[in-house]
């Protein structure tokens, strides 16, 4: 698959490690293609810290317009502008801090990895385009533990980045001046959770804020205002300083510009990242397209998939046709979350497929809202019973009440002509502080409302409340 | 003996000097003596509270949330089974169970010779690469039940020593802040105005407003 190059540095491959590079726009993987791409040299050779020199002959506040006018969405998986999150800085309060959302572990995500990996210093230009424009004066990249080779080719990037004067005192002999400091995640999907990742970053254990504030553009790092984005909002930032808000939103659709990075696992031909046009690819072209996935393994059925991430409501074949766009997702009842698809094929067992999602929220759950620490734990733990075969049907019933604990009222599902179900639409109410409870119940929940028979299948039936008489009441009729 | 060496001391001292308050280096500090010591120890734990000026039992609180730290010993090295949904469509509780196997362990113990941990984990982002599994957090993709044999022979033997250094090291490389190009980390409390690069007065969005 490599293509024979003069120079061994300069091999260039079309897949990489999970990678593969399409006929496509490439707005955050125009170097992957590189065997070197996570280099100065590589970086520098390819247009690396134009976009940053570009930024810095505007004014601050031209550049935050520009970010602004691209309506560049955040990929973390709230999908918020960024430019819009930047303006919440409340005026004349300092310092403000940059803190880089890293600790990617979103179940089937895999995006923000591979742009550390392939290309660290893209991410950085990222963050120096942002500390200019929004006036941040420390930028903090927490970068998820378990990502041994990020976070060594990220110090490398940093540390050739700072020798070479892009970084620090007086970059590019300007009045700019900014630390990018790495920081080591240890192990805590919560984190993610941006009150929870500021939490983590001083030295406290990672549990999310309670709200309000809610916005830690307002209340942040130390108290201070902090602006939190994603790797992959970040890496978009060099595109749009080099060729313009114009360019970037010439790409995709009007409410969700540019492209996105979406990882497809599971029953596929070819699984993949894939780097995709925003708003207007639907869930067929990447699951069964030529140059993605390339449909079923096996020449299998489809049975499901996640569209989001594991937190996000499931979908089922009626859903093929939907574009990958926030807004067409959340009527359909679930997200785009993180840019992860998750495919299950007919031989799928669906309750068991669940219970992986289930135990993942259990064992992540912090322990500081009680309907997700005991919650989370008591759904997966029927789920478990009910898989071995020793489950009743008073368990299915319980893990809708427990559900309803966690999402009061009407909970997100997707429509099924085969059930004849009506969609709910996204988002649910919630009891919890963040969405680790919510993810806890959305996999279950949808597993339960699609593929009901499933579930009843395996549990006995049993009269639902079983009342024992200790004594023989007097003056009962016998 | 399990308190920071002269050297990493040296280390620590670089690290709590790049953030604005001391006790965000308290995870990057148990870090470095995990890597010392392969687990967390109580001494390294008192020693940190030293060096960021606050209590032993604050270091404790704080670490025994995060996963990555270790409290008692664990093997050289640590296999993390991912378990979560995509790797388990393509066989993750087969990779498991047969890793169980050919270790001798259940998961969650270490080989009798104290050389491998086999613990079972959740997501490592390497979904499309499935069924995937992390030594010492270094990534192996699409992992057979032969290839797991493979690399357990090649761990005894040493061959990937190169690749895979003891568990507790991170990252071979680690960040330095240059003295001459670095701005260097404020106290939030220290800092009362903005940065230089921003104008003092933000020209208004509507005319209305402007003096």
């Amino acid at each position: 698959m490599s293509h024979p190059t003069n120079s061994p540095g300069a091999e260039t491959h079309d897949y990489i490690a999970g990678f593969y590079i399409g006929d496509r726009p490439k707005v955050v993987t125009s170097r992957f293609e590189y065997e070197d791409s996570h280099t100065l040299e590589r970086f520098l050779a390819t247009d690396g810290y134009e976009g940053l020199k570009k930024c810095l002959a505007m004014s601050p506040q031209e550049m935050h317009d520009e970010v602004r006018n691209s309506t560049v969405l955040g990929r973390g998986g709230a999908g918020f502008p960024a430019g819009v999150k930047w303006g919440f800085t409340p005026e004349g309060v300092w310092p403000r801090y940059l803190v880089v959302n890293g600790d990617e572990s979103e179940p089937g995500t895999y995006k923000d990895r591979l742009l550390m990996e392939r290309d660290p210093h893209q991410l950085i230009e990222g963050c120096l385009i942002a500390c200019y424009a929004a006036g941040l004066s420390q930028c903090f990249l927490y970068v998820r533990g378990e990502m041994a080779v990020a976070q060594e080719r990220i110090a490398t990037a940093l540390n050739d980045a700072y020798a070479a004067g892009y970084i620090g005192k007086n970059i590019l002999g300007t009045d700019f001046s900014v630390d990018i400091v790495l920081h080591w995640g240890a192990g805590a999907y919560v984190v993610g959770e941006e009150t929870a990742l500021i939490e983590s970053l001083e030295g406290e254990r990672g549990m999310p804020r309670l709200k309000p504030p809610f916005f830690p553009a307002a209340v942040g790092l130390y108290g201070k205002p902090t602006i939190v984005n994603n790797v992959e909002t970040l890496a978009n930032l060099p595109f749009v300083a080099i060729h313009g808000s114009a360019a970037y939103t010439a790409i995709g659709t009007p409410t969700s510009p540019g492209t996105r990075m979406v990882a497809v696992s599971g029953h596929v031909k070819r699984p993949g990242v894939y780097e995709i046009i925003n708003g207007s690819t639907t869930f067929r072209d990447i699951i069964y397209g030529d140059e993605f996935s390339q449909g079923i393994r096996d020449g299998n059925d489809i049975k499901a998939f996640v569209p989001g991430g594991g937190s996000a409501p499931w979908f089922v074949e009626d859903q093929l046709d939907i574009p990958f766009e926030g807004k067409e997702a959340s009527a359909a009842g679930s997200m785009l979350g993180s840019g992860a698809i998750m495919v299950m094929d007919s031989t799928t067992d669906i309750p068991a497929a669940a219970y992986t999602l289930t135990k993942f929220y259990a064992h992540e759950s912090c322990g500081k809202c009680t309907p997700c620490r005991e919650g989370g734990t008591w759904l997966m733990r029927m789920l478990e019973r009910v898989i071995a075969g020793h489950g009743t049907d008073a368990d299915l019933d319980q893990m809708r009440e427990v559900g309803q604990t966690i999402c009061p009222g009407d909970m997100p599902h997707a429509s099924s002509e085969r059930l004849g179900l009506e969609a709910v639409p996204f988002p649910y109410k919630m009891t919890t502080i963040c969405f680790v409870g919510p993810s806890a119940w959305a996999p279950l929940h949808s597993a339960l409302t699609l593929f009901p028979e499933e579930f009843e299948a395996r549990v006995t039936k049993v009269p639902k409340r079983i009342s024992i008489p200790v004594t023989a009441l007097s003056g009962a009729d016998a | 003996m399990s308190r920071l060496s002269d050297h990493n001391v040296v280390i620590a001292k670089e690290i709590i000097g790049q953030y604005p308050k001391q006790k965000s280096a308290l995870v990057p500090l148990v870090h470095l003596s995990q890597e010392q010591n392969g687990y967390v120890t109580e001494d390294a734990m008192r020693h940190i509270a030293e060096l960021v000026n606050v209590t032993p039992a604050e270091v404790l609180g704080t670490a025994s949330f995060y996963e990555m730290f270790k409290f008692e010993p664990v093997g050289k090295y640590v296999i993390n089974v991912c378990t979560t949904l995509s790797c388990a469509l393509l066989g993750a509780g087969e990779l498991l169970h047969h890793a169980e196997e050919k270790l001798g362990v259940k998961a969650g113990g270490t080989t009798a010779d104290g050389l491998i941990t086999l613990e079972p984990a959740e997501c490592q982002a390497a979904c499309t690469e499935a069924p995937c599994l992390q030594v010492n957090y270094r990534h192996k993709y699409r992992v057979t039940h032969d290839d797991f044999d493979q690399m357990i022979d090649d761990l005894r033997s040493g061959k990937l020593d190169a690749e895979i250094p003891p568990h507790g090291t991170l990252g071979l490389q680690r960040q330095h802040i240059p003295h001459d190009k670095g701005v260097g980390a404020v106290h939030p409390d220290d800092v009362t105005s903005g940065p230089v690069w921003i104008p003092v007065v933000v020209a208004p969005d509507n005319e209305g407003a402007s003096k």
